[in-house]
């Protein structure tokens, strides 16, 4: 790159003209890519809406059996949101916890490679996570289960009966699973930036460690760690594979989370119904993913605004 | 009396000027009796492994900040608490990766042999063949993604950075990518089939679908790490090439990007690796094909992520041939997961060679 | 390792060298098998598709079909009955495979006509089945079921194992005093249809919501994705009975049926009855050999639950590669070794000599026009 800028300005007054066509080449290509950004966003919403048109009308056999869009389309919202919540319960207090390890805990070289680690869990592909929940972890959780049936079988989220261990709570696990590394890497960020000074002021006046985190980290991250929280309820929402894979769904509104009729979820009613869909039935899923688009975007945008109003703040 | 009440409890704040702490060895300590102790009970009871781990924990978790309370007092017996609190975080969270890696290295190695990697699907009933389809599928998939969303992704970063400069345009560019790395991948599935549905009629199977698919996906992700890295890029060196009369597309291509072309490689590689196992997306519009298909631009192709669905879910006549599909999905797994730790390693790499130049 | 991987490989491939050596030897150059399209002149590559309930057979039938015609190669997409008629009539399918047979309650039999020029579409029976109930309840090994009891255990009215119904059917068994857990389909499945149109007619009122092919939630029970699924829940879960194609039944207990004062277990044969017993449907032209099965038959050792699936084809085509290579196809399906390798691979019931030799004297009309 030294060579280059050495032999410019030779050529400078020589050549404006081409330069500046360069330029605007240049830019030009530049700007075109963010259009095509905008437009490729703009095309996912606009099909997504007129491929849902025809749904809208459906009912009976066209809508499977349901009496018309929203009553096929709102269990299946409502099994969406179950197995995030569940994965966000079990995710966010592990993911801050890893998240301080990385930042705070470990001593700085191991934890750059603690990081790495992290990493990799976010790194195995989806359908791996499905078919190990679907072969492997639902034989580990069902005697978990059946213990929770039978000790804890007077709340109503266990109570049973247990048939399977493939149940929303099994989607919800590996869902957290796979939520983690989200949360964690955002944490971590957020956590880093803490002011050194605050947190040697603290330590200095005598804080533990804990006290220091919880006195001088945890006040200026609180907006941070909520908007990776919403961020990682944003990929949970969306996740398809591991659901359909892990999931036993009858696409029943319940809140018990260990019985044999469970709650499908959007993507995962998607993925495992379109193969087969003809007619009007495709339109019924596509609109299942325009509400799926639509309530991700929502919670991304809040993630995002939150970040970026804690980024204000200070 | 009062001056004398007063010196003694001056003498007793002033003698410990430190207070008493536990030897460094003290946790250690701890987790040999709390592991020690579950493990008589857990023999006594019969517990399996995961029982005496389990109990282990929380005798741990009990005996710890007890010796502590006694000792140091209660504020740093809060402190011990928690550390080891959130160490066990740490614990739990990799238990997933171990159980996960070992699972698909147990069940997916036996599947391994020469035929498993240079035959495909058809003619083949049940048992034997390979999945060279899906691994051809894949490759070519995702590499016509990653030649579309690479320079996308570049120039759109390059805008944002060098030419839009926090005007309205890069404002609003800056959020719709950030709204683009939320959208699920079921999502970018369906634009590529409602796109094509339009162009060729119902139920399209293209494998340039997929690639497209899986650009929507990609793209965002190239944008934010390549923006991050251009970003680091001094502007001494942007202001010294502008001094020379270097014009500003020369500059960029010539010095801004060479100099953070580590890290907009690493991004890239972690880019192709989080799509490389995608499936959804090339389940709705690349479909399952027997047999090798090299071209993306007709008819649809196998690739590993749906392979591995398609064979978990497939029943069978025969009881081993439900038996071979499993072996296959779980054989294809290791080889999904050997390709896309690779990517990950490959960006770790790359990243270390390159990068450090900037103070971070 | 090495021998693991070995032990693999070795079954593989002398299960599928069997397989073909099977069929090769069994029928080459039999006018029966090629249709009388000359063996190995066709060459091309031809995707076909519909009723996921036929992938297996048609998986194996275009394996099998390579000993016939060696240059060509089938590929059946198992996209659903739905959208293999639609693509059957869109003309993207020479062939499709559907679980119902046409009918112009949403115009798709008119238009198939039209998609092949105005003449009667042909429809053959190609993939019968028994659905079998399956059952993992502890402590028994053979059930019977009355029709009512069955509806009744899948409605949701009986949720015990030892209720007095299913007591009465089986007065020998020990029955264990635990709930049942009844394994449905999730997804749209022909399968659900067909069972759910035997308890339709079988039981008349017990079974109140009729004809489905997604299962309600009004009814509860566990929800399975696709038959591998149902089998998978009923093997791993607890008291668990489940309905699905007999053939993935595997090692799990099925269930006999009660058919008049009988109780009758599903075999192919059992199955492949039903046809002989029940009328054509009304209406139907020459070329479609189409069935409203006799669910409610009295007739001994019928197993009534069963699958029909249909081909879809044409009886002219405008390419004569086309006509030659539809000829040729479903006439090695309807061969003595097309119909023995559906049977060994995929359990489908072959077709009853009678009606063989209707469906291939229909096959044997088709020409290019």
């Amino acid at each position: 790159m030294s060579t280059s800028t050495e032999a410019e300005p030779q050529e400078q007054a020589a050549e404006r003209t081409p330069r500046r066509r360069g330029d605007a080449v240049f830019s030009g290509a530049a700007l075109g890519a963010g259009v095509l950004i905008m437009l490729a966003l703009a095309g996912v919403a606009i099909f997504l809406v007129v491929e849902s048109v025809p749904a809208l009308s459906a009912s009976g056999d066209q809508a499977y059996g349901a009496d018309n869009i929203v009553v096929y389309i709102w269990p299946l919202l409502y099994g969406t949101i179950l197995a995030a919540i569940i994965a966000l319960l079990i995710a966010t207090p592990l993911a801050v916890g890893v998240a301080l390890v990385i930042s705070h805990y470990a001593p700085r070289k191991i934890a750059r490679f603690l990081g790495y680690v992290i990493d990799l869990l976010a790194a195995v592909p989806s359908v791996v996570y499905g078919l190990w929940g679907r072969e492997t972890l639902q034989g580990w959780v069902f005697p978990i289960y059946q213990w929770l049936h039978d000790n804890l079988g007077f709340l109503p989220f266990f109570k049973g009966p247990v048939t399977t261990g493939r149940t929303i709570l099994t989607a919800g696990l590996v869902l957290a699973v796979m939520v983690l590394p989200i949360i964690t890497a955002l944490c971590r960020e957020v956590f880093a930036q803490t002011p050194v000074m605050h947190q040697e002021a603290a330590l200095a006046l005598g804080a533990t460690r804990w006290e220091m985190i919880r006195m001088a980290v945890f006040p200026y991250s609180r907006s941070g760690v909520v908007s990776s929280v919403m961020l990682g309820l944003g990929r949970a929402l969306g996740e398809t594979m591991a659901v359909a894979l892990v999931l036993s769904a009858s696409g029943v509104i319940t809140i018990n989370l260990i019985s044999s009729q469970n709650p499908s979820t959007i993507a995962a009613n998607i993925a495992l119904n379109y193969a087969n869909a003809s007619g009007t039935k495709a339109n019924v899923l596509i609109a299942g993913g325009l509400v799926l688009f639509v309530v991700t975007f929502a919670v991304n945008f809040l993630g995002r605004w939150l970040a970026t109003r804690g980024q204000v703040k200070e | 009396m009062a001056d004398l009440d007063k010196t003694a409890s001056l003498d007793r704040d002033l003698q410990p000027l430190t207070n008493p702490q536990l030897p460094a060895i003290g946790p250690v300590l701890a987790a040999v009796v709390a592991w020690g102790a579950a493990g008589l009970v857990a023999l006594l009871l019969g517990w399996n492994i995961a029982g005496w781990l389990v109990l282990g924990w929380v005798a741990f978790i009990v005996v710890l900040p007890a010796w502590s309370s006694a000792v140091e007092g209660k504020r740093s017996a809060i402190d011990r608490l928690v550390t080891s609190l959130v160490w066990s975080t740490f614990v739990i969270a990799m238990l997933p990766l171990i159980a996960v890696s070992w699972t698909v290295i147990e069940r997916g190695a036996p599947a391994f042999s020469v035929e498993f990697f240079t035959s495909d699907q058809s003619g083949v009933i049940g048992v034997g063949g390979g999945i060279l389809h899906a691994v051809i599928g894949t490759l070519v998939i995702t590499l016509i993604a990653t030649l579309i969303s690479v320079p996308v992704g570049i120039m759109a970063a390059v805008y944002l950075v060098e030419y839009g400069k926090g005007n309205r345009m890069s404002r609003i560019l800056t959020f719709l990518v950030d709204v683009m790395t939320g959208i699920p991948s079921i999502v970018a599935g369906l634009f590529a089939l409602a796109l094509f549905t339009l162009l060729l009629g119902p139920l399209p199977r293209l494998a340039i679908g997929g690639s497209i698919a899986l650009s929507v996906l990609m793209i965002p992700i190239v944008v934010r790490s390549t923006e991050e890295m251009l970003k680091l890029v001094s502007n001494e060196l942007r202001e010294g090439a502008y001094a020379l009369g270097v014009p500003k597309w020369r500059t960029i291509t010539k010095v801004v990007i060479p100099t953070a072309l580590g890290g907009i490689v690493t991004g890239a590689t972690l880019a192709v690796a989080r799509v490389a196992g995608e499936t959804a997306p090339l389940l709705l519009i690349a479909g399952t094909l027997r047999s090798v298909n090299w071209n993306p631009f007709e008819g649809g192709m196998a690739t590993l992520p749906v392979l591995i669905f398609s064979e978990a879910t497939k029943g069978g006549a025969k009881p081993e041939y439900v038996a071979a599909q499993l072996e296959r999905a779980w054989g294809a797994a290791l080889v999904l997961i050997i390709i896309v730790m690779g990517l990950n390693l490959l960006a770790r790499v790359v990243g270390a060679y390159f990068s450090p130049k900037t103070g971070r | 390792m090495r021998t693991s991987m070995r032990r693999a490989i070795v079954p593989g491939i002398a299960a599928l060298a069997l397989a073909l050596t099977a069929c090769g030897s069994d029928d080459s150059g039999s006018e029966d098998a090629t249709g009388g399209v000359e063996e190995g002149s066709l060459s091309g590559q031809y995707t076909i598709g519909g009723a996921s309930t036929q992938e297996a057979a048609q998986t194996a039938w275009s394996v099998g079909f390579t000993d016939v015609q060696p240059n060509v190669e089938v590929t059946y997409e198992p996209i659903g009955s739905g959208g293999g008629r639609e693509n059957f009539v869109s003309g993207g399918y020479l062939i499709a495979g559907s679980d119902a047979y046409l009918t112009d309650d949403e115009g798709e039999l008119s238009d198939a006509v039209e998609r092949c020029g105005g003449e009667d579409v042909i429809e053959i029976p190609s993939y019968i089945s028994p659905i079998a109930i399956i059952f993992n309840v502890d402590g028994v090994d053979e059930l019977n079921l009355a029709p009512e009891t069955l509806a009744g255990i899948f409605s949701g009215e009986i949720t015990q194992w030892d209720d007095e119904a299913i007591a009465a059917d089986n007065p020998d068994a020990s029955l264990p005093s635990a709930p049942i857990n009844a394994v449905h389909r999730s997804d749209e499945s022909g399968t659900t249809e067909n069972f759910t149109n035997y308890l339709t007619t079988a039981v008349g009122d017990a079974w109140s919501e009729g004809v489905f092919e997604s299962w309600p939630n009004s009814y509860g029970g566990t929800g399975a994705q696709g038959t591998s699924g149902v089998v998978t829940e009923v093997r791993d879960g607890q008291n668990a009975i489940g309905y699905a194609d007999a053939s993935q039944a595997g090692d799990l207990g099925v269930a006999n049926i009660g058919v008049g004062d009988d109780f009758v277990a599903p075999t192919p044969e059992a199955a492949a009855k039903i046809l002989d017993v029940s009328p054509k449907v009304e209406g139907s032209s020459d070329n479609q050999m189409i069935f409203d099965l006799d669910y409610t038959t009295a007739e001994a050792g019928t197993y009534p639950i069963t699958l029909t699936s249909y081909l879809l084809a044409c009886p002219t085509y405008a390419e004569q590669s086309d006509a030659d290579f539809v000829k040729a196809y479903v006439s090695y399906i309807l061969s003595d070794a097309g119909q023995e390798l559906g049977s060994n691979e995929a359990g489908s019931a072959p077709l009853s000599a009678d009606l063989e030799e209707q469906a291939r004297a229909i096959v044997d009309q088709i020409t290019v026009g």
